[in-house]
């Protein structure tokens, strides 16, 4: 259905470049270089085919998605790049995907709604980071919906992602933009010094050293619970082995 | 089956695996009157446990050694044609009896299993009193940590200026000087995505700027209210609540903590908030109502 969709702008824009291109008028303050202008009209061009049904001609958003003004660069880079963009249903979670636009289209679309104002994308320095901090901010603002382990997990009406798949930099863009219902950290609450802590320790989840042994997937106590009750249910039959006697 | 031991050594075989038995019964009664003792008077659910625990370990090990030492092995191959024998049968129960009849401590064990049956009949049947009649909830609102202008302060001890929270944003709080690990102590502050635009006049009144709190402890077995959904694009996302990790309940913050959904019985309690001249959240009075689990009376010590 997206696909015709799609296919469907795409004629239409085919069909009336001129008029589309028209209608983009990014802000000379923002955009410097004719290089860059053009790359902004690039990327109208594909807001128009891929992004304008949802959220709407001029990215002013509509009851089905929502306005881009002051979304940013940040916001662009993130859902497109995670591929949580373009969504095939509106209404349903945005989840990581494989991205649906190369890379030079990605370009053009965040220029384009970075031309409509909004934050840059976020810079982020995980080597810069202190490791135990950032494990006690990620325990105190994101463990509760992510795990301990960022291993993901569930709310009532959605799904906290597992964080293996995420950069160093989605990681601060989810943390600044607060996609679907995750709640929003501006660097007041959330520092980038402090940022850069907790990209570190999620960056640790991603390798971290098992002592223990087997983490069961780090989501907590159900599969170990889990484990402890199958090997008590061995060791049980090796206790009734014992006492027992096979009868004849 | 037949014995190969001399009949002296095979008396005080008998003799110990009797005295072993007798031991594991008395230790599973002291195990199980130390579970009453432990459910009356602490509120140590690890020590509760591990009591009767050993109570239920100690009686298999006293049915181990009794089934393989004391209790008379015989097979007994059921012959046919005739499918009951009065005479065998009452051969059978006579042996069995004397077996029985033959137990040097009869006294001293019956009188341990029957101690042991007590004793975890007991630990067993006590723990029934915290199905009540309670009134539900935990301590009074108000000898709570939280009155009317106690300060907020984060995981750290710093106050916290109202100006902290963009929309949207969360953070765990405490009262100012109060003990962390209080049930009461705990609560989420948390601020509306589109302010207190949404909220009725007596709600915004307790929630300036559309900045609210409501207790952590969930209202239906105590857990840490540690999940704030706040949708970015309210007409597709779901509305703002905290959710509890353990089973879901989902409280409507923009109706007072009102359960949504979940096992929840009641609604979170809400702690009504001001900020002070100084731009510090503040507590305008003590929560709406009791905070924690609703099962069980909350202990204050």
């Amino acid at each position: 259905m997206r696909r015709l969709l799609i296919l469907a702008a795409a004629i239409g824009a085919c069909l009336v470049p001129a008029a589309a291109l028209g209608q983009a008028a990014p802000d000379p303050a923002v955009v410097a270089t004719g290089e860059e202008v053009m790359q902004v009209q690039a990327g109208r061009t594909l807001f128009l085919e891929g992004c304008a049904s949802c959220h709407g001609q001029n990215a002013e958003g509509t009851e089905r998605a929502p306005d881009l003004h002051g979304a940013g660069a940040q916001s662009a880079d993130f859902y497109l790049r995670t591929g949580r963009m373009p969504l095939a249903v509106p209404g349903e979670q945005p989840l990581r995907n494989p991205p649906e636009y190369s890379e030079d289209e990605i370009q053009a679309l965040v220029a384009y709604v970075g031309s409509l104002g909004g934050p840059p994308i976020p810079t982020v320095d995980p080597a810069a980071g202190n490791l135990s901090e950032g494990e006690r901010l990620f325990t105190l603002f994101c463990a509760g919906c992510h795990g301990k382990l960022a291993k993901g997990g569930v709310v009532t009406g959605a799904l906290a992602p597992s964080l293996d798949a995420a950069t160093p930099v989605q990681v601060a863009q989810a943390i600044r933009i607060g996609p679907f219902v995750m709640p929003p950290f501006d660097d007041k609450l959330i520092d980038q010094e402090e940022m850069n802590s907790i990209v570190a320790y999620v960056e640790k989840t991603k390798h971290a050293d098992n002592r223990g042994g087997w983490d069961m997937g780090g989501i907590g106590p159900v599969p170990e619970g889990m484990a402890a009750f199958f090997i008590g249910l061995v060791a049980l039959l090796v206790i009734s082995r014992l006492i027992g006697e096979r009868g004849s | 089956m037949t014995d190969p031991r001399p009949p002296e050594e095979e008396r005080r075989s008998r003799d110990r695996a009797e005295l072993a038995t007798a031991a594991f019964l008395l230790v599973a009664a002291l195990a199980g009157v130390a579970a009453i003792v432990v459910y009356i008077v602490t509120d140590d659910t690890q020590a509760l446990g591990i009591s009767l625990g050993l109570a239920f370990l100690a009686v298999a090990g006293a049915m181990i050694v009794a089934g393989l030492r004391l209790y008379p092995a015989q097979k007994v191959v059921e012959e046919r044609p005739p499918a009951a024998d009065p005479p065998a049968e009452a051969a059978v129960e006579q042996e069995v009896g004397e077996a029985v009849g033959g137990l040097s401590r009869r006294k001293l064990l019956f009188g341990a299993a029957g101690a042991a049956g007590a004793a975890i009949g007991g630990a067993l049947i006590v723990p029934l009193g915290s199905l009540g009649p309670f009134e539900l909830g935990g301590p009074d609102p108000d000898d709570l940590p939280w009155k009317d202008g106690v300060r907020l302060v984060d995981d750290q001890g710093a106050l916290i200026p109202a100006d902290l929270l963009q929309q949207g944003a969360f953070i765990p709080a405490f009262p100012e000087g109060a003990d962390k690990r209080e049930l009461a102590s705990p609560v989420m502050v948390l601020r509306l995505p589109e302010g207190d635009d949404q909220l009725d006049p007596e709600q915004a009144a307790i929630a300036p700027r559309g900045i609210l709190a409501f207790s952590r402890i969930c209202t239906h077995a105590g857990c840490a209210i540690a999940l704030y959904r706040n949708p970015l694009f309210p007409p597709q996302a779901p509305s703002p609540a905290l959710v509890c990790p353990c089973h879901y309940s989902t409280f409507d913050v923009r109706q007072g903590g009102k359960v949504i959904f979940g096992p929840a019985g009641r609604d979170l309690p809400q702690l009504p908030l001001k900020i002070d001249d100084q731009g510090i959240l503040t507590a305008a009075g003590p929560l709406s109502g009791k905070p924690g689990p609703s099962y069980l009376t909350v202990r204050k010590t």
